[in-house]
């Protein structure tokens, strides 16, 4: 104890700030280890109000198109092209999702899944996130008359 | 010693440093990924970078000087989205004075992180720099203290004799209704000698994209993709003089540009508000966000693929 408290004594402020900078980035690059709970558990949190919020969109084929850009946009990366999922992201296909309400997505896209690695995305304006809930809502459609 | 040391090797490498990265960045996948960055310069709202994303940076100021030479001032910034509630960014500094030199004038280590896992009325992060920098360090990216536009004046020579290691703390707090963005942020600084007081300074701003809803076509010149508002930044005293006599204070219109390529355009023109202040602070950056990258660097390092 009194030998670190001398070395930490004897070194300088540099080196005190590149050693906080080496062990800073190691844990940057060592956290977010596996929870263990469901990928959909989150829909459930969505407050009941929020759930029954209605899509200013629904059926608007307009709003399936832009909401399907943005989904290339800011969601592929990590849920895939397709919606489908990816290591990073769970699929969007899911029975789990495509049976929420559009204001449980709504909600999950607008708080982020922070703990497990999902932003937040209210950067979106509320009615993009709209779009977005609209292009995926279109999935379950798509699914259901066959289309690709 | 050692900061004379790193200052030394850090002006060596970074040549080799940006060549490699950019060798990196080159080699990347392309993606889609739309930046939808804000506009603003100084302030910051609660918004991080994407986990494993990397956005590399240049900003240029440039500067008027009353009793001195004009000058501008720029920086490349390597921000990196660590987790979705911590981002880390590196950058290195330097200015040129017109009719002087160009000079290396330091280098910052920003880290922010989200203290709420959902979104509120108010988003609070909280943001703690370490800075290495020379006196003559001039991109003014925070005003705080008795920062004024006369301790600016002095050649490059003289100011360089100054460094400055500072730790240097925020509170972020951030708002998004209607799709306004509305961000404050009080500055704590301290210069690490013990003799030097505690800096404060603040900076707001507030941003609204022109459209708020998205095209249905992949677009350049979209509303959507641009927006617009205004900063609001300087300094508040110290420990030792509080007040605002000798302080500087800013009001800039800044408007970014959110190309679909991943590219962000940003530009603002800072009115300086008193006697003290530059005249005029023109600020301009472009950045690229690379997506996927922890994933790269985490093969290049044996992780799974």
């Amino acid at each position: 104890m009194k030998a670190g408290l001398a070395l930490l004594r004897r070194a300088g402020r540099s080196q005190l700030a590149v050693v906080a900078v080496v062990v800073l980035t190691v844990v940057a690059f060592a956290v977010g280890g596996e929870i263990k709970e469901s990928k959909y558990a989150v829909l459930a949190e969505a407050p009941e109000k929020t759930r029954e919020k209605k899509n200013p969109f629904a059926g608007d084929t307009q709003a399936v198109a832009a909401g399907g850009k943005l989904f290339e946009q800011h969601c592929a990366e990590c849920h895939g092209a397709k919606a489908g999922g990816t290591r990073k992201g769970p699929s969007l296909l899911r029975e789990e999702v495509q049976q929420a309400t559009p204001g449980t997505l709504f909600w999950v896209m607008t708080n982020g899944v922070v703990r497990r690695g999902m932003p937040v995305w209210s950067k979106l304006p509320e009615l993009e996130r709209w779009q977005v809930v609209t292009f995926l809502q279109s999935l379950k459609l798509q699914a259901k008359n066959g289309q690709p | 010693m050692l900061a004379y040391a790193i200052h030394r090797s850090i002006r060596k490498f970074s040549g080799l440093f940006v060549a490699g990265l950019i060798a990196v960045l080159l080699l990347s996948r392309p993606s889609l990924v739309l930046a939808q960055e804000s506009p603003y310069i100084v302030t910051y709202n609660h918004y991080l970078e994407e986990p494993g994303s990397l956005e590399v940076e240049y900003f240029s100021t440039f500067g008027t000087q009353r009793g001195g030479n004009d000058f501008d001032a720029f920086w490349a910034e390597f921000e990196y989205g660590a987790t979705a509630w911590w981002t880390t960014e590196f950058y290195v500094d330097g200015q040129t004075t017109f009719n002087d030199s160009t000079i290396f004038t330091g280098f910052r280590w920003e880290n922010r992180f989200r203290l709420l896992q959902r979104e509120h009325l108010v988003n609070p992060v909280l943001y703690i720099e370490y800075e290495n920098t020379s006196g003559a360090d001039k991109i003014l990216k925070e005003v705080e203290g008795h920062d004024v536009e006369s301790a600016y004046s002095a050649s490059n020579a003289v100011l360089r004799k100054d460094h400055d290691h500072e730790l240097e703390m925020k509170l972020l707090l951030s708002s998004t209704f209607k799709g306004w963005n509305v961000a404050a942020n009080p500055i704590v600084t301290k210069n690490l000698l013990p003799s030097e007081p505690w800096e404060f300074g603040y900076a707001v701003g507030a941003s609204r994209p022109l459209a708020l809803k998205a095209s249905p076509n992949r677009c350049n010149f979209c509303r959507e993709n641009f927006i617009a508002g205004v900063e609001i930044y300087g300094g508040l005293g110290d420990t030792q003089s509080g007040g605002l006599h000798d302080t500087s204070h800013y009001l800039a219109p800044v408007v970014a540009w959110n190309l679909p390529s991943d590219w962000t355009l940003r530009v603002s023109s800072g009115f300086g508000l008193n006697d003290n202040s530059h005249r005029l602070l023109l600020r301009w950056g472009l950045s690229r966000e690379f997506s996927g990258f922890g994933e790269i660097l985490g093969r290049f390092f044996g992780g799974r693929p």
